[in-house]
């Protein structure tokens, strides 16, 4: 079998290097400012506020239960503009490819972007595509920005946080972080479950039409649901305590957390989003949630309040516990 | 003793309803003033800290924690020591996670991969066979840590390798026994703990039996605990039962997987591969017959001898108090250096690195509020 490869002439700027954007992935995300394989694209005349921001994908395995690295290249960018209330507006990607790499498997990963990118709909308008000796990578790096625009009036931000809000999360947390555990097979775990990888623009979008007066939002990614409500702690000045009964765990989620003695609340997640909004208005931004995507199983899971500034768990005893910003993450390479 | 029977399902065990039962009782039974309760396993003080048990315990009842983290009581010099056998040429240094963080006096493993040299982490010391048997021309050094949990593992690995001729594995072997420091914490004079929680891991291999010796000849209570809220609470029932009663003994909270006489396969390999003898312990010292060493038939996987590296007791770094943490005479918070020079992010001791370490625990979860 003569299997199609990465060689490292893909990137040489040559003629193979041409042969693979314009053969193998422009096709794939086929639009007119792309065509042009111009050094810049344009994206259309700037309206309203513009946000920008860019993230890396390095995640192992590159094909996990729920997705793979080129959907998560795609819904983390998008979450990450969804978080300040943006509709994508236009990406750009940057393909680092280790020498030998299957072009079935870039194949694959193109198709999976495109498919999600689809389905926000944002278009990509640009990117480059590098090749890297053979062990000096680990079969593809994916590099994403995006762009955004911000309704008029809507500014998410911490500072805007205030003692008495509600903390909303549309879903259950850590199945991000327990299906790359299973998928990587080192402790043996088998499983059912699977990534909640997902674009959560239409859901913010549905949100601050709602409650233009959301205060603020953040995607639980690394360091999960922890990590970003310290964030939030910092950032306003204001405490926040969580109860723990309220916090949706999935069944197969808690028993990969009780083998590997992982704690939930810093599992990644790349699908959930975290949202404070003013307590009378915790219900209407949960009904938005679930009218957007019927199956969320959105929920209030703390409240914000202004004695000490920082983060507690009431747990199901009646205890409390304070909660401080993992040290580092429990895994690496897990997006 | 009824009411263990009772419990059926794991949920159970996190029921609050039972919790709360139990810890009622533990309210009505506490015979009042100060009771000092250790729990010896570094599993049992991140389950205390995570479900806030402390602050469900009646006034007086200290849980105060043990040496029973393996990461915390391995010495600076191994962790010295395995960095010197990384810089050895084709040597790969494999270990468990947590020890990647340690702070030797020479540095930590982590910042020697960072270096270049090629340390790698393992779930299981049998994984390590896997790699000596695809890359033949390299050599590999398992860090051994660990109590009797994970002690009858690395036991077989070495007769596995010793079965398929392995040449290219050895083993810096570090692990440590239970039993031994429970005896050096009983006798030592400015240590007073009024019951043991006892390790429920542990107990598997050895059995609740093997902790007769510390209550009869101390007269200190031994309670076997799982690591579920109301295994933990159950068994501090029975402790301050049988402290209350002046009925010490020995009793076992956790029927489900401890037997009096343990797992005698798992004891049978440890017995066959290694043999007792004195160990240093951080923070606390030298301890007779509280560690292990390789037996002669199976000398030839020990890393040290193999690369002529000597083990040189360092002294503690100034300040840090592990030692009287592990020993239970004062809690993390005592610390002068908790929570300022000494974070999870830049630990200057053990106890702060690995995610079972006392102030780790304490770090994380919060002291109780």
């Amino acid at each position: 079998m003569n299997e199609e490869r990465i060689l490292l002439h893909h990137g040489s700027g040559g003629r193979l290097s041409r042969d693979l954007v314009q053969n193998v992935i422009v096709p794939v995300f086929d639009n007119p400012a792309l065509r042009r394989l111009e050094d810049a694209s344009p994206i259309g005349s700037a309206l309203g506020r513009m946000v920008m921001t860019t993230d890396s994908y390095v995640v192992q395995p590159l094909f996990f239960p729920g997705g793979d690295i080129g959907k998560l290249s795609i819904c983390g960018t998008v979450n990450d503009l969804a978080t300040a209330g943006a509709t994508p507006v236009a990406l750009s990607v940057g393909f680092i490819i280790e020498e030998g790499f299957a072009l079935s498997d870039l194949r694959r990963i193109l198709v999976s972007m495109k498919n999600t990118a689809d389905s926000v709909p944002v278009p990509l308008v640009t990117g480059d595509t590098k090749v890297v000796e053979k062990t000096k990578g680990d079969g593809i790096y994916i590099s994403t920005t995006g762009i955004g625009s911000v309704p008029e009036g809507i500014e998410l931000t911490p500072v805007k946080v205030r003692p008495g809000d509600a903390v909303v999360i549309n879903g259950p947390i850590g199945n991000h972080e327990a299906s790359i555990i299973c998928a990587r097979n080192d402790f043996s775990l088998q499983s059912p479950v699977a990534s909640d990888c997902a674009p959560l623009h239409g859901l913010m979008k549905a949100v601050i039409e709602k409650v233009p007066h959301t205060r603020c939002a953040r995607d639980a990614t690394r360091g999960g649901l922890a990590s970003v409500l310290t964030e939030i702690i910092e950032a306003s000045g204001y405490g926040i305590m969580l109860d723990e009964d309220s916090i949706r765990i999935d069944s197969d989620v808690r028993g990969i957390c009780d083998i590997l003695g992982m704690d939930p609340l810093f599992m990644a997640n790349e699908g959930k989003m975290v949202i404070i909004v003013p307590t009378e208005s915790a219900q209407t931004c949960i009904k938005a949630i679930e009218t957007n995507n019927p199956k969320a199983r959105a929920g209030v899971i703390g409240e914000v309040h202004d004695r000490a500034p920082r983060l507690t768990v009431r747990t199901r005893y009646g205890t409390s516990r304070i909660v401080t910003m993992p040290m580092g993450m429990q895994l690496p390479r897990i997006c | 003793m009824g009411g263990r029977g009772k419990l059926r399902d794991f949920s159970q065990y996190r029921s609050p309803i039972h919790v709360n039962t139990l810890v009622k009782k533990l309210h009505r039974i506490y015979p009042g003033g100060t009771l000092k309760i250790m729990e010896v396993c570094g599993t049992h003080t991140m389950a205390i800290a995570r479900y806030g048990l402390r602050s469900l315990m009646p006034q007086g009842l200290c849980l105060i924690s043990g040496p029973g983290c393996p990461v915390c009581v391995t010495p600076a010099s191994i962790i010295n020591a395995a960095i010197s056998l990384s810089a050895f040429p084709d040597t790969a240094v494999l270990t468990f996670g947590d020890m990647m963080r340690v702070p030797g006096t020479a540095g930590t493993l982590e910042l020697c991969r960072a270096k270049g040299a090629d340390v790698r982490i393992l779930y299981s010391s049998l994984d390590m066979l896997e790699n000596a048997k695809k890359e033949r021309n390299k050599h590999f050094v398992f860090i051994s840590v660990g109590f009797e949990t994970t002690t009858p593992g690395i036991a077989l690995s070495i007769l596995q390798a010793e079965k398929m001729g392995l040449e290219n594995v050895s083993f810096l072997v570090a692990n440590r026994l239970v039993i031994p420091a429970l005896h050096a914490l009983c006798s030592s004079e400015d240590i007073q703990i009024d019951g043991f929680l006892c390790p429920g891991h542990v107990s598997v291999i050895i059995g609740w039996g093997a902790y007769r010796e510390i209550a009869e000849r101390y007269n200190i209570p031994c309670v076997v605990a799982g690591f579920e809220p109301a295994d933990i609470v159950m068994a501090v029932d029975e402790l301050i039962e049988r402290i209350a009663n002046k009925t010490p003994g020995v009793g076992n909270a956790y029927e489900r997987v401890v037997t009096e006489e343990g797992n005698k396969k798992a004891l049978e390999v440890m017995e066959m591969v290694f043999k007792p003898a004195a160990a240093e312990w951080r923070g606390i010292g030298v301890i007779p017959d509280s560690g292990l060493v390789l037996r002669p038939q199976y000398a030839h996987f020990d890393a040290l001898t193999r690369f002529e590296v000597p083990l040189v007791t360092q002294e503690e770094p100034a300040g840090c108090r592990c030692g009287d943490v592990l020993k239970g005479i004062i809690v993390p918070t005592e610390c002068a250096l908790f929570g300022k020079r000494c974070t999870p992010q830049a630990p200057v001791g053990p106890c702060m690195v690995s995610s079972e370490g006392s102030c780790a625990a304490y770090y994380t979860y919060g002291a109780g509020e």
